[in-house]
């Protein structure tokens, strides 16, 4: 549905997006991530037609976002970053009117804005002005006005961001639910939502894509996929990590904790020796006191870190 | 009709706009008691023993525009761009053009609805005498484009900058030059320094342009004078949100 090819924008000399490429197809969910400034929220402007390309193309539904703006537009459903919404109006005003350009017209109309109320829980605001709402309230009757139209294509910029926990559970199932039958591309800083609701998640960083894949595959990049954590009782920290250096699988040890006779150390595997690791360190402290002997999945800020920022990441670790 | 609908519902919104905020009372209000005061009192309605309108109360249209229609213009684009609802207007499924006709078109039928509420005056002055209500009607017509140019205008200047304050004050400015160009202490310097200049300016003027349609006199090069400083103005608010965007 959303096709984005060799994409880029400039502002000014600065290239805010840099040759970007990728596709979303109906029943996909991307995530989209980077640091701040990454770009994410331009790449979202020019697929919604706010911003002209300054080179490349997007298409949506098969329509060029410039050339056929209008039948574009009509398939999208936006979120703007900080979810924008006319002061001046009640929730009940501004549904009415976003459905109305939308070219839903009376029963239609009701319809769809009672659909939207409903799906982002405004009954209790109807009537309020948006001025006065809440900081998550007036994000929700943002997100309501960009699926009242019920469209293929949903650009969502950051929809938890000042959502609380209760809201964000429920976004996130509906971004899922919604997501077999749409494209739907949204951008985030909470890694867990990328768990939660995307199939699929697209690292960018200073305009550039760095990493695309299933959430699984970007899990696998990480140093953590397929470390593993082991907690013994009375045995000096040298020693393990001396003895776990002699694994031939183990590429490094790291103390994690070293405290009252109780020793946790984190083994990293060398590439392509993932999963035997836990036996064979389980092997190699068979004669300790073993509290804890654990395989770790791949960490997504890690890997997050490590791609985005690769200088600090390894202290980090 | 589909490009008529889109124009307005984006009118409609507009002109709700409107009403929630005080300001649209406000400036009815003080409209109003401008009109009243300098038309009975200030325009010498009473010592002029004719039964007329135009003088007195048409006269002083382009300098109560000069403060008000920018007033009223000023959130047009400014407010949208502060707040970022641009960004959904101009993502919507509608041409720029709808969006920047639908609300110009709002604000000049509150503008029209102000005039309207001037009525009294009308009634008055009908009630005294016998004045030519067909004059009185062109008159009206003209003021009302006056204040469409005026407006159009404004639009331009709102569309430049996030901040009201700003465009109020460019746009009084913008607005000041069309009336100086025509206003007779400025014309008659003029004619010292530059006599070959004079027909230039003051062809840019709305005092000139306005002058018709007091007169009772509908000019097709009037019209025409008001219609196009409209919809240069609007196109030109079409190009500066166009740059915008381009980055
Ligand atoms: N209108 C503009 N004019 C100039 N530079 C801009 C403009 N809009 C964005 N930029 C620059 O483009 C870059 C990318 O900005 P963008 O808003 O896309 O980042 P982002 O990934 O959404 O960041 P965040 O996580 O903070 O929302 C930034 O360096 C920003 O300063
Ligand atoms: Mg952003």
């Amino acid at each position: 549905m959303i096709k984005v090819q060799n994409l880029a924008k400039l502002f000014g000399t600065k290239r805010a997006v840099d040759d970007v490429s990728f596709s979303v197809n109906r029943g996909e969910v991307l995530g989209f991530l980077g640091p701040n400034g990454a770009g994410k929220s331009t790449t979202m402007r020019v697929i919604t037609g706010f911003l002209p390309p300054s080179a490349g193309s997007v298409t949506v539904g098969g329509f060029d976002v410039v050339e056929h703006a209008i039948q574009a537009r009509r398939l999208i459903g936006y979120l703007p970053e900080n979810a924008p919404a006319y002061t001046d109006m009640t929730v009940l005003g501004f549904l009415n009117f976003a459905a109305e350009i939308r070219g839903l017209r009376g029963e239609a109309r009701k319809q769809a804005v009672g659909r939207a109320v409903e799906m982002c829980f405004l009954e209790s605001v109807l009537h309020q002005s948006v001025e006065t709402l809440s900081k998550g309230y007036r994000h929700r009757t943002c997100f309501a006005q960009s699926i009242i139209h019920d469209p293929d294509v949903l650009v969502l910029d950051e929809p938890t961001d000042g959502l609380d926990p209760n809201q964000k559970h429920e976004v996130r199932q509906l971004i899922r639910r919604m997501g077999e039958k749409k494209a739907i591309i949204f951008s985030t800083h909470i890694l867990e939502e990328v768990d939660a609701a995307c199939t699929r998640a697209i690292i960018i960083d200073r305009g550039k894509i760095v990493a695309n894949g299933t959430p699984q595959e970007l899990r696998q990049k990480s140093e953590w996929a397929g470390a593993v954590t082991l907690r013994v009782r009375n045995v000096a920290a040298g020693t393990v990590s001396t003895r776990l250096y002699q694994v031939p699988q183990v590429k490094r040890v790291t103390v994690v904790e070293d405290k009252d006779g109780h020793v946790t150390v984190r083994a990293f595997p060398r590439s392509g020796a993932n999963g035997a690791l836990v036996a064979a360190v389980g092997e190699a402290a068979r004669e300790w006191q073993i509290e804890q002997l654990q395989a770790e999945e791949g960490r997504l800020d890690e890997v997050f870190r490590s791609i985005t920022m690769p200088d600090t990441a390894k202290e980090a670790a | 009709m589909n490009a008529w609908h889109n124009v307005w519902t984006i009118t409609k919104r507009e002109l709700g706009a409107y009403f929630t905020a005080p300001l649209a009372y406000v400036f009815i209000v003080i409209f109003l008691l401008l009109c009243g005061f300098f038309t009975f009192f200030v325009g010498g309605f009473f010592e002029r023993q004719e039964a007329s309108l135009v003088r007195p109360f048409f006269d002083w249209h382009p300098w109560f525009y000069l403060f008000l229609v920018p007033a009223v213009g000023m959130r047009l684009w400014a407010e949208e761009r502060r707040v970022g609802t641009i960004e959904l207007l101009l993502t919507m499924p509608i041409t720029a053009w709808q969006a920047i006709v639908g609300k110009f078109l709002a604000s000049w039928l509150f503008l029209a609805l102000a005039l309207a509420l001037t009525f009294p005056v009308v009634l008055t002055v009908n009630y005294l005498g016998d004045p030519d209500n067909g004059v009185i009607l062109t008159a009206y017509i003209g003021s009302w484009l006056m204040a469409g140019a005026y407006l159009a205008i404004s639009c331009i200047t709102s569309a430049l900058t996030r901040s009201q304050v700003v465009s109020f004050i460019i746009s009084l400015v913008v607005c000041l030059f069309l009336i100086l160009a025509g206003f007779p202490p400025v014309i008659n310097v003029l004619e010292q320094v530059a006599p070959r200049l004079v027909d230039l300016v003051t062809s840019f003027s709305v005092m000139t342009h306005f002058e018709g349609f007091q007169k009772g006199v509908l000019d097709s090069r009037d019209l025409l004078f008001f219609l196009s400083v409209i919809g240069f103005s609007l196109f030109t608010t079409s190009v500066i949100l166009r740059t915008h965007r381009a980055g």
